[in-house]
């Protein structure tokens, strides 16, 4: 058969079509699995969370429980309804501090601890945490920051 | 009085540039005052805009705290370059910045453009007016940066110290030519859809600016990568931040471009296409700037923000991209189509490269912004991070870079796969062979990586077999492959390099991300640790004061493999103005790989050091820096050059 005009755009357009169809799969195959949810301390107890799946978990570092030894680092965090303790192994970034916002990347484990692979804080002083605000607002803990 | 002269031309700008939106876009068919007003009005609104900001970077090297602005984001004892860099590392100051780089184009398209016809450069240059009165008013409406304060306070509140490095002096305004430069496309895409002229002709006028932009737009994220890779202490290159994703979006979309535009100018083809694409950069380069500075997404670069701004960024937004797609739908259906090709041949390969990079761009928008579309309709809060984007990423790219090599070989119109194959069969087993090699030193540790390496290799390889069978290697004399390589048009040498550059940036992406050590632990004074084959040792620790900060420096001898040993010290900075502290990691560098250090607060007499050994990592910015030279070189081939007539090929090598 000889390809006329006519049938080469329509494998062109066929063959994109392939394409896209894998990559929109792809990209919802991915959305699904790999996404990461967050969590306040409340809505751990709440929620049923496997043990080891990664999440995120937000909230205010509570005055008085940074512990440190060597290397590693626990604390807890609250978001005025529930706490969870946090460990972590490694340098806390510079704007850790008790009494700020922060979330941890990582997952649960057995213990009902958190285990975190990462913590963020924020580069700017009065920073906190969009998510871990609104988690406290939803508790209706929430006050208002103290300007400067 | 400086300031309110400043204050004063950026608002007689923005007037200005509303006169010219209005006149050119109504009379862009009349006489030729008209095209003349707009070049003399856009040349105008660069000097103006210039004025403006030339009066706020003053205020800030004087610091003159009476500007609320220098108040809240600059100190006195700040060394005089963070002075002047603190301008825009800023909210107010950052848009300043960025309507300036717009003028800039606004007034290099007026300046370079007599040759190109009347209708389109009054439309192109309405057009940018437009873009300037928009943002310029965005900027004086809501985020003024010559607010005074009354009465002037002693001293400012300092800028944030993680941004007092010299990264802020080259990092934005690199990536903001590089962003801003694509609204020179959008322009003159809306010019076009305006005025129906669409042709071969249009894509060699475009390209020249999608260059330029393309090659500030990589070294501004090339640069931006490395600052956060020195200065976070995290030792990552890239963290699929929103506002990475923002900057990495445009920068895909316009490599696109930067493809499809070439298929436009050679053969007439895919003019709709590329029209579209020329929207989507800079809409997406509108995204990168004010979706992430209106607080809407949380980043590490976002600045305080107003939440009054957001809907007004929003609307802004929705204006110029529904203003364009609208423009478009309504006009591109009256477009004729161009050449036809068949699927084999090299419009098809770069239609295949345009597929790959414009589904990659898609990805990275939907893991961006589904987090935020999540959140409004079921009020679930994720995050979408990396292992996302590096399993999308991964896979959407790993086509494209085994295509890339064949497409250079590939004739226009109708390529034979077959012969091709052929010819690149060599470079196809030095390929393997560089693989095999590879994998064999870094010890069979992660599969995956070995198919890494073959990507990266085979694009390096295939862009060096691009050149050599140009040049008849081995076909003919070596003498007279080298005078043909001398003789080969700059376009192809530009593509080679690009390439080449490209696959140096796989080869280190692999090695850092598969072969990096990291080692966290305690040191006390005397004490060593060894990662890699590396010894280090914790040395000394001493205070000291710099300008604007107290420090503790921490400093470490590393004993290489080959017994070398050096010093590096890592510094605990305090800020003095805002007591906040950073952490300036230890880099020692050696050969392509680096040692990366950082120290931790004293704990128990010791600190804790976290090190990480990666290897190759600095290919990944130096091929970014050879992909964008390789644009800096296209620039400059002749043929490209706006009003350039084509000139007939006389050189024996100029073989397409």
């Amino acid at each position: 058969m000889k390809l006329t005009r006519k049938h080469k755009r329509l494998g062109i357009i066929a063959g994109l079509g392939v394409v896209l169809a894998i990559a929109a799969g792809l990209i919802l195959y991915a959305l699904n699995d790999q996404i990461v949810f967050f969590y306040s301390p409340a809505d751990l107890r709440e929620k049923n969370v496997a043990i080891g799946q990664p999440i995120r978990v937000g909230g205010l570092v509570e005055t008085g429980s940074w512990l440190r030894e060597g290397e590693h680092n626990s604390f807890v965090i609250s978001d005025g309804a529930e706490v969870t303790k946090v460990t972590y192994t490694g340098i806390l970034p510079d704007l850790f501090r008790e009494g700020q916002g922060v979330i941890a990347e990582g997952a649960l484990l057995a213990d009902g601890s958190f285990a975190a692979t990462s913590v963020l804080a924020k580069h700017d002083e009065n920073y906190m945490p969009k998510e871990v605000a609104d988690a406290i607002k939803a508790r209706g803990e929430w006050r208002d920051p103290v300007e400067n | 009085m400086a300031i309110e002269l400043g204050h004063f031309a950026l608002v007689l700008a923005v007037a200005m540039a509303l006169v010219t939106a209005g006149l050119g876009l109504t009379l862009w068919r009349g006489a030729a005052w008209v095209t003349g007003f707009a070049r003399q009005a856009a040349i105008l609104q660069f000097v103006l805009v210039g004025i403006a900001f030339a009066a706020l970077i003053q205020a800030f090297a004087v610091s003159d705290f009476s500007l609320a602005l220098a108040f809240e984001n600059s100190h006195s004892d700040q060394p005089l370059i963070y002075k002047i860099t603190s301008t825009w590392g800023n909210h107010e100051g950052s848009i300043l910045l960025w309507v300036f780089i717009l003028t800039l184009f606004g007034g290099a398209v007026a300046a370079f453009g007599r040759n190109l016809p009347r209708d389109l450069l009054t439309l192109a240059l309405a057009m940018q007016s437009l873009l300037v009165a928009a943002f310029g008013g965005f900027a004086l409406f809501t985020s003024n940066p010559f607010a005074r304060l009354n009465p002037v306070p002693i001293e400012g509140r300092d800028l944030n110290p993680i941004l007092q490095d010299i990264g802020l002096a080259i990092h934005p305004p690199l990536l903001y030519v590089g962003y801003v430069g694509f609204s020179v496309c959008f322009s003159f895409a809306v010019a076009a859809l305006i005025s129906g002229r669409i042709d071969a002709a249009w894509a060699r006028w475009v390209r020249p600016w999608t260059l330029a932009s393309w090659l500030f737009l990589t070294l501004g994220i090339a640069m931006g990568s490395y600052w956060a890779y020195y200065e976070l202490g995290w030792g990552g290159w890239w963290f699929w931040d929103p506002v990475e994703n923002a900057s990495f979006m445009p920068w895909l979309a316009g490599t696109a471009l930067l493809h499809s535009a070439l298929v436009m100018e050679k053969r007439g083809a895919l003019k709709i296409w590329t029209i579209f694409l020329a929207i989507i950069t800079f809409s997406l380069s509108l995204l990168g700037t004010f979706l992430v500075r209106s607080g809407i997404l949380t980043s590490v670069h976002s600045f305080a923000s107003d939440p009054t701004r957001g809907i007004v960024i929003l609307s802004l937004l929705a204006a110029v991209i529904g203003g364009a797609f609208v423009l478009f739908a309504w006009r591109a259906p009256a477009l004729s189509t161009g050449g036809l090709f068949a699927p084999v041949s090299r419009e098809g390969a770069l239609v295949l490269n345009n597929l790959f990079l414009a589904t990659a761009t898609a990805a990275v928008l939907v893991g961006t912004l589904y987090p935020l579309v999540l959140d409004a309709a079921t009020g679930m809060r994720i995050s979408v991070g990396a292992p996302f984007f590096n399993l999308t990423f991964s896979i959407l790219m790993t086509p494209l870079l085994v295509v890339m090599p064949f497409g250079p070989f590939l004739a226009w119109k109708r390529g034979d796969l077959l012969a091709v194959t052929g010819r690149l069969a060599a470079a196809v087993a030095v390929a393997l062979a560089a693989t095999v090699i590879a994998f064999l030193l870094s010890g069979f540790e992660v599969p995956l990586a070995a198919l890494g390496f073959f990507l990266g290799f085979w694009v390096m390889i295939g862009a060096l077999a691009d050149l050599a069978d140009r040049v008849r290697a081995g076909r003919i004399p070596p003498g007279d492959s080298f005078r043909r390589l001398a003789g080969l048009p700059r376009s192809a040498w530009s593509t080679a390099i690009a390439h080449f550059g490209l696959g140096m940036s796989v080869i280190g992406i692999v090695c850092a991300s598969s072969f990096s050590t990291e080692n966290i632990t305690t040191l006390h004074r005397g004490e060593a640790t060894s990662l890699s084959g590396y010894s280090v040792t914790l040395a000394s620790e001493q205070s000291l004061a710099g300008p604007n900060y107290d420090a503790d420096r921490i400093t470490l001898s590393v004993t290489a493999p080959g017994g070398m040993t050096r010093d590096v010290s890592s510094e605990k900075r305090v800020y003095r103005a805002s007591s906040q502290p950073t952490t300036e990691a230890g880099i020692l560098t050696y050969g392509l790989s680096q040692l990366y250090i950082a120290v931790g607060d004293p704990s128990d007499g010791g600190h804790v050091v976290r090190i990480w050994y990666k290897p190759f990592v600095l290919l990944i910015w130096l091929g970014a820096v050879v992909m964008a030279m390789a644009g800096a070189l296209s620039l400059t081939d002749r043929r490209l050059r706006i009003g350039a007539p084509a000139r007939k090929r006389h050189t024996a090598g100029a073989v397409e």
